[in-house]
């Protein structure tokens, strides 16, 4: 049956724009997300709740997003692994969180290592996790790649240097890379589960805190979802700050990786600039919004912090010297062979590939796929900024360095026009009791959308809160990216994505 | 063999292990002036060191005495290195004991123990240090030995001190072989001192090393003694060239003590630019692909044979 039949089943749900949800049975979940497909729909995200028993599944189509829930009262439901290869990981995970399994045939844990033991699930009630759980060995079924030569080099969790924690089995012959297998979880910390013991207000700073480099999407995703279901009408001149907000966001990580990315190519010049001009931008937001990072500058109902004329006009002048010195570290990084040799052609994932498994956000749009919320589907503001999407083909790291480039220079220009234009009034307004239920925030962070699956109870609180993080989509793909490229090239492979570890292992 | 010469002798090796973290200092700090970043202290190499010697050693289980030796080998054979180039004075008692050949051996004797030790331990990343190490070195080998072929040509001797000595009796001008020569051995410094195109002192990317990634599972003593060692290797290649292609204001057999007055100073300067340049290099380049270390390698022996040829055909 064609989507629009689906679509014209379903309810609407508060929050973000054009979200529906229609409440299947285990046929029709497999029958609509196979409809989801069949018209180049894709898999955001896939989570359980283990009181009620019920699984969802989001899915981005042409018009809007589409909520699929399923009531699992049978022990397992069907897999969407073969329609979307994201869906993977996200069933093991939620099998791991809620019992709540899947059919499909990877049964491995994902988030689950040794600290909880099989048969317990840490989004049940039964799971009290006051004692720590005995230390079990971690044992764990990597697949072997068998042959003359091959052999395994194990990376991680603890690195060389200060990043997050992940583990990295290459089966390698020679320098050539003939299978790359991650496996994460390290960072788990039992977010979901601590969603539930918090009050609203104290669950927009957790959900700040999910990935601390796009604290400003997940809270504005988290306000959006909450202010949903509470109907509040927020104040235009705080959804202005927003926006703008999560532009200087953008800048900060784009600012921040395009250094990095130097540097891993050995050119440690492009770092020391790149960091100067981050840094000068940290100081100018904090000077314009009193925090360097924006943790808790987006608060349900509004804004925590406003700025003034003067302010404005400060930042305003910091944007404009910046899209100039980007400008010109831009050029050195084009005309320079030693960076364009390491960028050119390594890690390509051809935009096919990316379409298949569901490549999405900034990675997504330096291979071919268009999608960018802030233009596709767009919430206010951005149904007024008209906002430039900024797409490449290339798919290796030249394109995501050039994809970073341009978005940097779109950004500053949408800054600077928010910040001229910025509507005058206040910036919060009071939130009204929200109405039990579930709300959707969906929003276009730096990495790419970030969904945040909110449900009031009655009482006012919190009966789950699933935060969605684009790198669920994006690091299945990077296994595909270092395929047939060679060891040492992988960290500059890696940072090209730059994936949320945070974010993803919750 | 006189007093001089024995002092001489004990001077250059003392300077040698004394300064080699001095001119490692100099080089990160012109390169972070070069980066628009503020210069770290030019003794941050030393409080690296006496860090390090501070600390207990950890050895990993199953280390074999090969891995526990290895730092006081390579360390012996950079001192050993020191003591026959000729960098403040050419009348040396030691440099009987080897000849420019003898002195690729040795650093090769080096870079065995290393690369040995690295596979050791038996872990990945060790291994893969050790492999890409040898990749690296057994590319480099021939075209340093074919760099001082021209030189010993030029002076008819393998001697590096008679060499030297009789390089900087010439009159002071270019020798196209010599320049040819010197281009094929700033290539072989680079990538034998695991510097930027060829690897990344600075990196914290483990698979991405090479000479690091050797060093991964050595601690306290042992990592100080390398790090040292490593800032002498370095030292070392810089007071090769100088005196293969500039040596002229080395103190030579008839100078006298008079002679070091002059050699020492002049041989700081020249240290002095040689790490200037060496920072502007590694800041203008990035890293090669590790694939493209062969390809750099094989340019350094071309420019050696061209030199050589230069010198067989037009006696240049």
């Amino acid at each position: 049956m064609p989507l629009r039949q689906w679509l014209a089943r379903a309810h609407t749900l508060p929050g973000s724009p054009a979200a529906v949800r229609v409440a299947v049975d285990a046929a029709d979940w497999l029958a609509a997300a196979g409809d989801v497909a069949a018209t180049g729909g894709q898999l955001l995200a896939l989570w359980a709740t283990a009181h009620g028993g019920r699984v969802h599944a989001a899915f981005l189509h042409g018009g809007g997003l589409l909520v699929l829930e399923l009531p699992t009262a049978q022990a397992r439901y069907p897999g969407l692994q073969l329609l979307f290869p994201a869906a993977a990981r996200m069933q093991r995970a939620a099998a791991d969180l809620t019992g709540v399994r899947s059919d499909d045939e990877d049964t491995r844990p994902w988030l689950r290592h040794a600290a909880w033991p099989a048969g317990a699930h840490p989004l049940r009630e039964s799971l009290t996790g006051t004692a720590p759980a005995a230390l079990a060995a971690d044992a764990y079924e990597f697949q072997r790649v068998a042959g003359d030569g091959v052999h395994e080099v194990p990376v991680g969790p603890v690195h060389a240097g200060i990043i997050e924690p992940g583990h990295f089995r290459f089966s390698i012959v020679g320098e050539k890379v003939l299978r790359l297998e991650e496996r994460l979880g390290y960072a788990h910390k039992g977010i979901e589960r601590r969603f539930r013991e918090l009050g609203l207000e104290e669950g927009r700073r957790l959900a700040a805190r999910v990935s601390g480099d796009s604290a400003v999407a997940y809270s504005w995703a988290y306000c959006q979802a909450l202010e949903g279901l509470a109907q509040a009408s927020v104040p235009p001149r705080a959804l202005w700050l927003r926006a703008l907000c999560l532009e200087l966001e953008r800048m900060q990580n784009h600012l921040g990786d395009l250094g990095a990315l130097g540097n891993d190519a050995g050119f440690a010049f492009g770092l020391a600039q790149f960091s100067r001009l981050k840094e000068q931008l940290l100081r100018a937001v904090e000077a314009a919004l009193g925090q360097r990072y924006l943790l808790d500058a987006v608060v349900p109902g509004g804004m925590a912090v406003d700025t003034d004329a003067t302010q404005q006009r400060t930042l305003a002048q910091c944007l404009r010297h910046i899209g100039h010195e980007a400008l010109n570290l831009r050029d050195i990084y084009d005309e320079h062979t030693g960076v364009q040799d390491r960028f050119a052609g390594a890690g390509r994932v051809a935009p096919g590939l990316a379409r298949r498994l569901g490549l999405i956000g900034l990675a997504g749009r330096a291979s071919g796929q268009e999608l960018d919320l802030r233009c596709d589907r767009p919430w206010p503001p951005y149904d007024v900024l008209a906002p430039e999407r900024c797409v490449h083909t290339g798919g290796d790291v030249a394109a995501r360095v050039s994809v970073r480039f341009a978005e940097l220079r779109a950004s500053i220009r949408l800054a600077t026009r928010l910040l001229a234009d910025l509507p005058a009034g206040a910036v919060r307004t009071a939130m009204p009791a929200p109405a039990a239920g579930l709300g959707i925030g969906l929003v276009e962070g730096w990495r790419g959308p970030v969904m945040i699956a909110l449900e009031v109870d009655g009482a006012g609180g919190i009966a789950r809160c699933h935060p969605h993080d684009p790198s669920w989509q994006n690091w299945p793909v990077l296994e595909h990216a270092i395929l047939g490229n060679i060891v040492p090239d992988f960290p500059l492979i890696n940072k090209s994505f730059n994936l949320s570890y945070s974010g993803h292992d919750l | 063999m006189s007093t001089l010469h024995l002092a001489t002798q004990a001077l250059e090796i003392g300077a040698a292990i004394g300064t080699a973290p001095l001119f490692v200092g100099w080089v990160n700090q012109c390169r972070a002036w070069l980066q628009n970043r503020r210069a770290p202290s030019l003794l941050l190499p030393y409080r690296g060191i006496r860090k390090l010697f501070h600390k207990d050693a950890v050895l990993a289980e199953r280390a074999s005495a090969l891995f526990r030796v290895t730092p006081y080998m390579v360390f012996g054979a950079m001192v050993l290195v020191a003591a026959i180039i000729p960098s403040m004075g050419t009348r040396l008692p030691l440099t009987i004991a080897a000849d420019s050949i003898a002195l690729v051996g040795l650093l090769a004797t080096a870079r065995m123990f290393m690369s040995l030790a690295a596979m050791d331990i038996g872990t990945a990343f060790g291994t893969l240090g050790a492999r890409r190490e040898m990749m690296v070195g057994f590319l480099a080998e021939p075209a340093l030995l074919m760099v001082i072929f021209v030189a010993a040509l030029i002076s008819q001797t393998t001697s590096l001190a008679a060499i030297a000595e009789h390089l900087s009796s010439q009159r002071l001008a270019l020798y196209p072989s010599l320049a040819f020569t010197a281009v094929a051995f700033t290539l072989v410094l680079l990538a034998e001192n695991a510097r930027i195109p060829v690897d990344n002192p600075a990196t914290h990317l483990e698979l991405t090393m090479i000479h690091e990634a050797m060093l991964l599972e050595y601690s306290a003593r042992h990592l100080a003694l390398l790090e040292w060692a490593a800032a002498l290797k370095l030292f070392n290649y810089a007071c090769i060239g100088i005196a293969l292609f500039v040596p002229w204001g080395v103190a030579t057999g008839s100078q006298g003590p008079a002679g070091l007055l002059v050699s020492v100073p002049a041989l700081a300067l020249k240290l002095a630019a040689a790490g200037a340049g060496l920072a502007l290099i590694e800041t203008v380049s990035a890293k090669l692909r590790v694939f493209r270390a062969p390809e750099l390698m094989a340019t350094a022996f071309l420019f050696a044979v061209l030199g050589l040829l230069v010198h067989l055909l037009l006696g240049a």
